[in-house]
């Protein structure tokens, strides 16, 4: 029952202070000053994803909507639409752990496509229900570069865990 | 009788259960703080928490501006040295012939009785970022609360008006810019003197005079500045310049297209004017006098007929009676 992308190696337990540097540098990349952020992926719902679907017991529902609210809370929206979309895509995620791994990299990476794209909507459905014009198609190229990004992103955040274990074999 | 088997590893509610009570949480939020606005102060906290992250998002670029600076050229540094001692001079000229027209304008005041206008205060801020939320048109500046921003306070930039400060939390203050739909600014055209309400159009970014009569005395190229009617924007900042305007005999109102004079979306400083509240005139207490005249003609209604409709019916016959 060991996912085949993962076979190849036993990874060492997660640190949780791993988990922690990894949401701050997805906030700190959220926050740069971005030329159209219809454009950028959102990296923390990239790395929420992760996280849910590699550790769904330690990240779950209730930090995805901590991270929306202060997600919310800095941008200056509505406080609650980021909190709904990212609770909604842990869900997912979580839902999708099982299933997820078995894939290869792309294949995983069009999973994570739908759900970026499920949490894209929940929020550009919020605001349209508060009254935001509709803000044209590009909306979707974030999710799909974050979905580009995946293969990458899954590489990084399984490097401390990697590194450890080949520490260890020496 | 249980039936199910003990549990084998502690995992709490089920999934979908917890999603249930995230979403819950989420919407009641949501329309907590779109209708009630009862969340600020959690919305303060939540900021003043995600600002040393704001910060750091900054830095690459204070640095690469560091670098940059430091490799500069000497010629390039030479020619901007003076360029702006040419401006130098010509605004010196412009601030001599200001005092006397402000010596001259508070004496003509005087003279008419028209109480004296506000000093304005500006405190120069720095753009943090904008908001992520690209229909949002907001931007996020490093002054808040400590700083002495208010609510309300106008932002310019050295070209005119930028927007309004909306939200104002410790650190940091939320200013909605004047591309926002939901922005109105009073706006005067500086030709003739013409008064309209210049609303955000949104992603064009561009302005629009809504309500403006489709024979109204505009021309591409007028510039409006704000008419500091409502007390909010100080008098005379350069708010737009009138670029495009269509008048179609189908519709009431003319569609007058503005190009904002500052760059709303571009530049990285801006001046908040603190404008004293206290100096201005007491806002009349309308609403409680409309409620009062309501409440009154209500009883006049239950007593007997209203007496204006008596008044107007007597003045009828009136004019009945000569002819």
């Amino acid at each position: 029952m060991v996912p085949s992308s993962s076979a190849s190696s036993i990874l060492m337990p997660v640190r949780v202070s791993t988990i922690i540097a990894s949401f701050a540098l997805a906030l700190f990349l959220n926050f740069l000053p971005w030329r159209d952020l219809r454009l950028t992926p959102d990296f923390v719902a990239l790395t929420l994803c992760f996280w849910c679907i590699r550790q769904p017991r330690l990240v779950g529902l209730g930090i995805g909507w901590m991270l929306g609210l202060l997600t919310d809370a800095g941008n200056g929206v509505l406080l609650g639409q980021h909190a709904l979309a990212y609770s909604i895509l842990a869900f997912l995620a979580m839902w999708f752990s099982r299933r997820i791994l078995w894939f290869g990299p792309w294949l995983q990476a069009l999973h994570v496509f739908i759900i970026l794209l499920v949490a894209q909507g929940v929020a550009l459905l919020v605001r349209l229900v508060a009254g935001t014009p509709f803000p044209g198609w590009p909306i979707v190229v974030g999710p799909i570069f974050g979905a580009i990004l995946w293969p990458i992103v899954g590489w990084l955040l399984l490097l401390p865990q990697r590194r450890a274990q080949r520490e260890q074999a020496i | 009788m249980d039936h199910s088997p003990p549990p084998f590893f502690k995992r709490g509610p089920a999934p979908l259960v917890r999603l249930f009570f995230f979403a819950t949480l989420s919407l009641a939020l949501l329309v907590i703080d779109a209708r009630f606005r009862y969340v600020e102060g959690l919305r303060s906290w939540l900021a003043l928490a995600a600002y040393p992250i704001q910060r750091a998002a900054l830095l690459p670029f204070e640095v690469g501006d560091s670098v940059a600076g430091y490799f500069s050229t000497q010629t390039r540094l030479v020619a901007e040295n003076e360029r702006l001692r040419a401006k130098a001079l010509e605004y010196s000229q412009d601030a001599q012939r200001f005092q006397a027209a402000q010596a001259e304008a508070a004496e003509l005041r005087r003279v008419i009785d028209a109480g004296e206008r506000l000093e304005l205060k500006a405190v120069p801020a720095e753009i943090l970022y904008a908001s992520r939320d690209p229909y949002a048109h907001k931007i996020f500046i490093d002054r808040g609360q400590v700083q002495g921003i208010r609510p309300g306070s106008p932002v310019t930039d050295e070209t005119g008006l930028v927007g309004q400060v909306t939200r104002v939390h410790p650190l940091v203050s939320e200013v909605t810019l004047l591309t926002n739909p939901d922005q109105a600014v009073p706006v005067q055209v500086v030709r003739n003197g013409l008064r309209a309400i210049a609303f955000g159009g949104g992603a064009s970014g561009m302005l629009e005079l809504r309500f403006t009569a489709a024979n109204a005395e505009v021309q591409n190229g007028d510039q409006l500045i704000t008419s500091g009617i409502d007390g909010t924007y100080p008098a005379g900042l350069p708010v737009a310049t009138v670029v495009h305007i269509e008048r179609d005999a189908d519709h009431t109102f003319a569609r007058v297209l503005c190009r904002p004079a500052a760059g709303v979306d571009r530049g990285r400083y801006v001046l908040v004017v603190v404008n004293e509240r206290a100096a201005r005139p007491p806002r009349p207490e309308e609403v409680q006098a409309g409620k009062d005249r309501r409440e009154k003609s209500r009883r006049a209604k239950k007593a007997a007929p209203p007496p204006e409709a008596a008044k107007s019916e007597k003045e009828t016959k009136e004019s009945d009676g000569p002819q």
